[in-house]
């Protein structure tokens, strides 16, 4: 569990308790951020010291606060800011927000004790992402790359399958060359007993779990684990990419949960509120999560986050989405129209971007035709769309031939290229071909993205004459 | 400094704020030690007996009682030799040097390293001019340092030192500590180094501001020709995110007219900033075909490191800006993002506990802002040789949602002469640079009308491809409603050219190698030959010539085309070219 220390300093004297937080009178050489232990029948809550002077210790306590008495209640101070175990044998185990195993097995040994809140990665020393992930996922792989040490979120919607979307990238991550390692660090914030429930049961009836370290902090635990998941998380993937050259990859599920908390703290503490009632430093706080990310010129290993998050109201500039925007490198955006029309996963594709997608791409990383496939079927896709709705005002009657087949383009593409079964998992070759094969219904002459080495190289017309030839 | 009288205790630790007792006479803004480590940290409020610290390191651990020394001096930069190429972080520690000191990939807390190498051996050449007994003033150039192949440092006398040269430096290599003369004046002595310090948060000195005569090329079309910004001049750039704002600044910084880049990164993506730092290494500058990094200064506070240090980033940069403009360069600083500062200082104005103003920043956002906006301008500096330098600032605002009426943009505003508006429906157009040109504006087309009109007709043009666009934006409704063959042929004209000017001229990709930077000529040619065609297809309608037939005329291609080719190109026949072939399409078009 957590860091075991002698305690010297305890105290009764709380006079003030509200929400999450106690006033102590403080007594000598309390440190600011220092973990607590209150003791309240027998039982004890752990806490953090959050502003401290020579009169009064302000802490807040890792639960609920049912039964605290002044004058009762024993304080203890164990003179540590709060540390988490960290090992290698964490693979394969499942833990809760502070990292004591919800699994039923044994107690980790730790290899060492972390502090939670971690340290900036040197910017001077980072080097710029430039490898892919393979999630087995058409519309990532191809459209939206995911590249080692990128933060890229979902941006989701409830009721939406994010979830699913989650435990299929964990299912099916990968990187190329074999020699590399490659984990996924998988942490549920807030999530509801059914998702939880959910959450378990894929995880151990996937053969992946060897190589995945979950955390758990379901709706019902305290705000303050569900403020502490991602770090615990992230913290315990920092271990495992900068000490065992692994690359990582980081799910965080459902962080509007994670600034739910965060707001609701804020609030105790009578913060004054920033933009609809969520603090004014929740773009720093989400920063020091998702800067984790990345990848440094003295280390084999990589940290890769993906965030996922739901709009309230399915609205993009709701402060959540907004400012994770601001801090990541894209995001993909799941759309409520695609999940009608029963396309999984529903992503929309021109609101989703992969900044570092450009570096991660190409001879030697995908495919060398990648770049230009991609621009092609966005702008094939885009131009479909742009004739969907005039065809919407005008009739598909009065449509030309070549319009009638960009809009067989678009739903197929839709049905064959974006949709995906959830247990079904591509290649990068698999999906780069898919996208060639939609390619291969427009006139050839409306490519002109592609340049003819490419087209004649993987165009699957001249393929298949390459095939007959043999 | 006596450091025994000067020691206060820690009353109280409230994240990155601290309050300390017994700091008797401590002044605002004095740098501060906090703690066993040292943390460093800087008076922001004096109430009575205390002091409240804004310490620029993570503060957890910290006791209360633990010491806190006054080190009687405000935050100062260290300016010499050595700040080119270097990467600084909001205090000026340079970050490869704290990554070899420490070993580590992180950034730890209380490193101390100093800002300017103290072991390099600078190639020090002495200005003959200068010699013993001479009477010298602030600002006077009295040596020369080869810093890279793109810069001469000078070194100068600082502000406030006058008096007689008592003793000066041979030609040598030097560090930067050595002294390279000695001023004397009555019977005080003071040593003139290769660096000198400045506090980051006073503006340094100049002999007069002058008015902004020269436009400042950036090499961005829409930048340069529309909306022009000169040097010495401040421009803010809002956009939501997803709307190219960091591609637009690191293009600004890689491609401007200017003799030093200045590059503040300030609450942002640690990734970014080594996709730019990378970038600065390999790119050639294309004006002197040496490494870009070669003539750059990088403060990378990235969103993950202390709040507090994002303001001192901002102030570092402009100072050095400042000391380079100084030796009459012409600076170029950019400041991704001013809304992560303004949120820094929300933060801690909230933890000071004062009255909030709008959604929550402190009434002096505004001010503070100002305070930064104002250090722009060009300049005769101080001192002899005369010269004249020039600072350029943009800022970046990233306003929550996109929503330009925020607080941040709003206070912005009013102390810029450039507003250049990213659009995110344009972004998600993929038209870039995303600069909307309904919204955007210049003070400066008077300033540099005479610089652009011996190019071109340029006030004219710029005139007309204005209108232009403006009658585009308000055809667009109807054009919704009825479609555009419904339109007068007058208006379907000025539906194409204005797709022209969008599409041929403003938009620009950073990823083209040739189109990337786009040097005035240029831009004046490419515009010229639309120009050329709304001329010609206009006397064409009035012969009965349809919109429909002139659209399908080849020479509109090659227009398209002409951004693809470099200046030298053009000029060398593809301009005239292009300017033929427009020409004999309207004559075989209208038959004459």
């Amino acid at each position: 569990m957590l860091h075991e220390t002698l305690y010297v300093k305890s105290t009764k004297q709380i006079f003030g308790v509200r929400g999450s937080l106690l006033f102590v009178r403080a007594i000598g050489g309390i440190k600011y951020g220092e973990l607590v232990e209150v003791v309240v029948d027998g039982s004890s809550i752990l806490g953090q010291v959050i502003d401290v002077s020579r009169d009064v210790a302000v802490v807040q306590v890792f639960g609920s606060t049912t039964g605290i008495t002044p004058g009762v209640s024993v304080v203890k101070f164990y003179g540590e800011t709060i540390k988490i175990p960290v090992s290698l044998d964490m693979l394969g185990r499942i833990f809760d927000g502070l990292s004591r195993p919800i699994d039923g097995g044994p107690q980790v040994i730790p290899e060492d004790y972390l502090d939670i809140h971690g340290s900036a990665l040197n910017p001077a020393l980072r080097v710029p992402p430039s490898e892919p992930i393979e999630t087995g996922i058409s519309v990532i792989d191809g459209l939206l790359t995911l590249v080692r040490g990128q933060k890229l979120p979902i941006f989701s919607g409830s009721g939406l399958p994010h979830n699913r979307i989650a435990m299929q990238v964990v299912r099916q991550a990968a990187v190329r060359g074999s020699e590399e390692k490659f984990v996924v660090v998988f942490g549920a914030i807030g999530v509801t007993y059914e998702e939880a429930a959910y959450f378990l049961r894929e995880l151990r009836s996937m053969g992946a779990l060897d190589r995945t370290v979950a955390f758990i902090a379901p709706a019902s635990a305290s705000t303050v684990e569900k403020l502490a998941l991602p770090r615990t998380a992230l913290t315990t993937a920092e271990f495992l990419a900068w000490n065992y050259d692994m690359h990582v990859l980081t799910i965080l599920t459902d962080m509007t949960n994670y600034a739910e908390s965060l707001k609701e703290i804020s609030a105790a503490r009578e913060e004054v509120p920033g933009r609809r009632g969520y603090p004014g430093y929740m773009y720093t706080d989400l920063a020091t999560i998702y800067e984790r990310a990345g990848r440094v010129a003295t280390k084999k290993g990589s940290m890769t986050i993906m965030p996922i998050l739901t709009m309230p109201d399915d609205d993009i500039t709701h402060p959540i989405p907004d400012l994770t925007g601001y801090i990541t490198e894209g995001q993909i955006v799941l759309s409520r129209d695609m999940w009608r029309k029963g396309i999984y996963p529903p992503v929309d594709v021109f609101l989703s971007l992969s900044r570092l997608m450009k570096e991660g791409i190409g001879k030697d990383k995908t495919r060398e035709d990648h770049r230009e496939l991609f621009s092609q079927l966005i702008s094939a896709y885009a131009e479909a769309q742009y004739l969907r709705e005039l065809s919407a005002i005008v009739g598909t009657e009065s449509l030309s031939l070549r319009d009638k087949r960009y809009l067989e383009f678009a739903d197929l593409f839709e049905r064959k290229f974006i949709n995906q079964g959830e247990y079904e998992r591509r290649t990068f070759e698999q999906t780069l071909d898919l996208g060639w094969e939609m390619l291969s219904l427009l006139p050839e002459e409306e490519l002109k993205q592609i340049s003819p080495q490419t087209l004649k190289k993987y165009h699957p017309k001249y393929r298949l004459e390459l095939v007959g030839r043999r | 400094m006596s450091s025994v009288d000067r020691a206060g205790r820690i009353y109280r630790i409230s994240g990155p704020l601290i309050v300390a007792e017994g700091l008797t006479g401590v002044m605002m803004y004095e740098v501060v030690k906090v703690g066993e480590e040292g943390l460093i940290g800087e008076v922001i409020a004096i109430r009575g007996d205390r002091a409240y610290i804004q310490v620029y390191e993570e503060t957890s651990g910290l006791t209360v009682g633990e010491k806190v020394l006054a080190t009687g001096r405000p935050l100062s930069a260290e300016l010499g030799p050595g700040l080119i190429g270097s990467i600084y972080d909001g205090l000026q520690r340079p970050e490869r040097d704290i990554g070899i000191k420490t070993g580590s990939i992180f950034i730890k807390r209380g490193v101390s390293v100093p800002s300017l190498n103290r072991e390099v051996k600078w190639n020090y050449e002495r200005i003959r001019d200068v010699k013993l007994g001479d009477k010298v003033f602030p600002g006077d150039v009295i040596g020369l340092v080869k810093e890279t192949p793109l810069v001469v440092h000078k070194i100068m006398i600082p502000p406030g030192v006058s008096g007689y040269i008592k003793w000066i430096a041979e030609d040598g290599d030097y560090t930067v500590e050595h002294s390279v003369a000695i001023v004397a004046s009555g019977d005080r002595e003071y040593e003139v180094k290769m660096y000198q310090l400045w506090p980051i948060r006073k503006p340094r000195p100049y002999a007069e501001k002058l008015s902004p005569v020269e436009p400042l090329i950036t090499g961005i079309r829409v930048i340069d020709y529309l909306f022009p910004i000169a040097k010495g001049g401040k421009a803010a750039i809002p956009g939501g995110f997803g709307t190219g704002k960091t591609v637009a600044l690191q293009e600004i910084t890689k491609w401007s007219h200017s003799d030093i880049a200045i590059y503040v990164g300030c609450g942002e993506r640690g990734n970014e900033m080594s996709d730019a730092l990378t970038s600065f290494m390999k790119l050639m500058d294309p004006r002197r075909g040496r490494p870009m990094m070669e003539r750059s200064v990088f403060i990378a506070n990235t969103s993950n490191m202390p709040v507090a240090a994002r303001e001192t980033s901002v102030f570092l940069g402009i100072t050095i800006g400042e000391y380079f403009r100084d030796m009459g360069y012409d600076v170029v600083m950019v400041a991704d993002s001013t809304s992560r500062w303004a949120e820094a200082m929300r933060e801690i104005s909230g933890r000071m506990e004062e009255m909030p103003g709008e959604e929550g920043f402190p009434a002096y956002l505004s001010s503070r802002l100002a305070e930064f906006y104002e250090r722009a301008g060009r300049v005769r500096t101080l001192g002899r040789p005369e010269r004249y330098g020039s600072l350029t600032v943009f800022g970046a605002v990233s306003p929550p949602g996109g929503d330009f009426s925020e607080p941040v943009v709003r206070s912005t505003v009013r102390y810029v002469q450039c507003f250049y508006a990213l659009d995110y429906g344009l972004a998600t157009r993929r038209h870039f640079p995303a600069i909307n040109w309904l919204l955007s504006y210049s003070l400066y087309i008077d300033f540099v009308k005479d610089y652009w009109n011996k190019l071109s007709n340029w006030s004219e043009y710029r005139d007309v491809a204005l209108k232009i666009l403006q009658r585009e934006a308000e055809l667009s409704d109807i054009v919704r409603l009825v479609g555009p063959e419904a339109l007068p042929e007058e208006d379907k004209l000025v539906l194409e050219i204005s797709r022209m000017i969008r599409e041929d001229f403003l938009q620009q990709s950073a990823l083209n190698p040739v189109d990337a930077y786009s040097p005035p000529e240029k831009d004046a040619m490419i515009m010229e030959a639309i120009m050329e065609f709304y001329r010609l297809s206009r006397r064409a309608l009035t012969k009965g010539v349809t919109v429909a037939r002139i659209r399908e005329l080849k020479s509109r291609s090659e227009i398209a085309q002409m951004k693809y080719h470099t200046f030298e190109q053009l000029k060398a026949g593809v301009y005239n070219k292009v300017i033929e072939s427009i020409r004999s399409d309207f004559k075989e078009l209208i038959g004459d």
